[in-house]
């Protein structure tokens, strides 16, 4: 299903597409969000819009998605599961069309324990899987997540959805992308990839079903800037594999934050030129925006496509 | 069953404090089992709140009791008596019988000497773990019989989430991902295909959501 969004031009094209993540601040200010964009503008075709991410309180993700577009930018705003109940969900959906965003993530979200109100309620009236059907049923059947008829000015959303490959049970974790495809996604952006090995075989197996002719598949990757983060990456976040020789490279380099750059661009380059049913990379430099035109241009990806 | 855990003595003697006589009401249901509202644990309760009020040379007179149920209005009618010269009823029953006793006594001060804390079982001697969401709409067969609604911690319905890993939810090492747990199961039983369905929203409305609950069965009523 066709939408206006620029990314799905770019995607459905066959161009190997780049995108990249703005986090929002933990303040009122857009100054920052703006700086990013007009930083990265030419380098990459949409940035995510982190939704409070790890649970922390920031500038909303529809908000930031705003400033994002006036400074020239694709957005994609991601919406967690974990803040709103359906009602709140559509109607953030139905203003965020009316603000001009056409790109929309569907996560579950890290689960308050990990932010800044570790006491508060979650949500989770539905989950992400159910936030990506009912969104596709918005636009393609013009229906709210009750089934009540949406009359006129239908959302028209391109749908995300994200993959974690390095989550168990891994076996299972390319049936669960499927089941995402089937509900409604037509664009995945993957955990930040480390172990290579283990996304390669991922990757087979997405082959093996088919499923990255069905959907757009976008491998991510996130630049290191010390071997301490990467450790702290390897035993505290869950759902994520760093393997040791990443760790050493990091801890051998005489300037570590080069070498996470270096090591960036490698495993773009790898990706690109070997792993087949990926369309592009999801650059996610957390809390280090700057280094993305750098990353792109040293991967070769840049100029990006010019799309009408 | 329903698992609660007594609140700390002294938290119970700060919500009496003014009081010089009190009836301690255990409850011979759920509580009883889980070690925390039965006979003894009111008796134990009783002295611990008299030797702390002693020590501040303000005594306290206490009377025990403990219902058969707290749940239902005829074991709380058996109080009767009991109650007509107490400044206060400690209740050592979980949320209902406090409840029923504050209804039952409206003129008397009523508090909780316990945290309800969720309805599930006993693993080992000592140890009780959540089972149930009380959603009001199972879906058990759907899941190989274990509830994600209150056993994954985002409520997740079309699991697991990417935070599973190493057979553990992301909230902490010491947690099973019912996920993983629910994969497990439909894999040793042949229904993995069973999880590539898509599951719908809850209907909330037969959850708390709703409103207070009511359950009748008209066929065993009385009157």
């Amino acid at each position: 299903m066709k939408t206006e969004s620029k990314l799905q031009k770019i995607l459905d094209n066959g161009q190997f597409a780049v995108t990249a993540e703005i986090g929002p601040p933990k303040h009122s200010s857009a100054e920052g969000i703006r700086h990013h964009a007009e930083m990265m503008r030419d380098y990459v075709d949409a940035t995510n819009i982190t939704d409070n991410q790890t649970a922390i309180v920031r500038l909303s993700s529809i908000a930031a998605g705003v400033h994002v577009q006036s400074c020239g930018i694709e957005p994609i705003v991601q919406m967690t599961c974990r803040d709103r109940n359906r009602i709140a969900m559509q109607s953030d959906l139905l203003g965020a069309y009316s603000l001009g965003m056409r790109n929309v993530l569907c996560l579950s979200g890290d689960h308050q324990k990990f932010g800044n109100h570790p006491t508060s309620k979650n949500v989770y009236d539905i989950d992400s899987m159910q936030l990506i059907y009912y969104l596709r049923r918005m636009r393609d059947e013009k229906l709210f997540f009750s089934g009540e008829e949406i009359k006129e000015h239908e959302p028209r959303f391109f749908i995300g959805a994200v993959a974690n490959p390095f989550a168990d049970p891994f076996e299972f974790r390319v049936a669960r992308l499927e089941k995402k495809v089937e509900a409604g996604a037509q664009f995945i952006q993957t955990q930040c990839i480390f172990d290579m090995e283990r996304f390669e075989r991922f990757m087979e197996m997405v082959r093996e079903r088919g499923i990255h002719e069905r959907v757009h598949i976008l491998a991510g990757v996130t630049p290191m800037k010390s071997w301490r983060a990467a450790k702290y990456i390897q035993n505290n976040v869950s759902g994520m594999i760093v393997p040791d020789e990443l760790v050493e490279r990091l801890k051998n380099a005489e300037d570590p934050k080069r070498e996470g750059v270096e090591i960036c661009i490698e495993q773009i380059k790898y990706i690109k030129e070997n792993i087949k049913g990926v369309h592009g990379v999801h650059v996610m430099a957390i809390a280090w925006e700057e280094v993305v035109p750098e990353i792109v241009e040293r991967s070769g990806l840049y100029p990006r496509p010019k799309v009408d | 069953m329903i698992i609660a855990q007594q609140k700390p003595v002294k938290d119970v003697a700060a919500m009496i404090s003014n009081c010089k006589k009190v009836l301690l009401v255990g409850c011979a249901g759920c509580v009883t089992v889980c070690l925390a509202g039965g006979e003894k644990e009111t008796e134990v309760m009783a002295s611990s709140l008299r030797i702390m009020r002693k020590m501040e040379d303000n005594p306290l007179e206490t009377v025990t009791y403990t219902a058969t149920r707290q749940c239902d209005p005829e074991y709380v009618d058996m109080l009767g008596n009991m109650v007509q010269d107490v400044d206060a009823i400690v209740s050592l029953a979980c949320g209902v019988g406090v409840q029923y006793l504050a209804e039952r006594f409206n003129d008397k001060w009523v508090v909780p000497a316990l945290d309800t804390k969720f309805i599930g079982g006993s693993t080992v001697h000592g140890n009780w773990e959540e089972k149930c969401g009380l959603c009001g709409d199972c879906i058990l067969h759907r899941t190989g019989g274990i509830c994600p609604i209150i056993r994954c911690s985002k409520s997740i319905l079309n699991g697991p989430c990417g935070g599973s890993q190493y057979g553990k939810c992301e909230i902490s090492k010491d947690v099973d991902c019912a996920w993983q747990l629910i994969y497990d199961r439909m894999s040793a039983l042949g229904k993995l295909d069973k999880l590539m369905e898509f599951q719908p929203p809850k209907d909330w409305s037969k959850s708390r959501d709703g409103g207070p609950r009511k359950a009748v069965r008209e066929d065993v009523m009385i009157d």
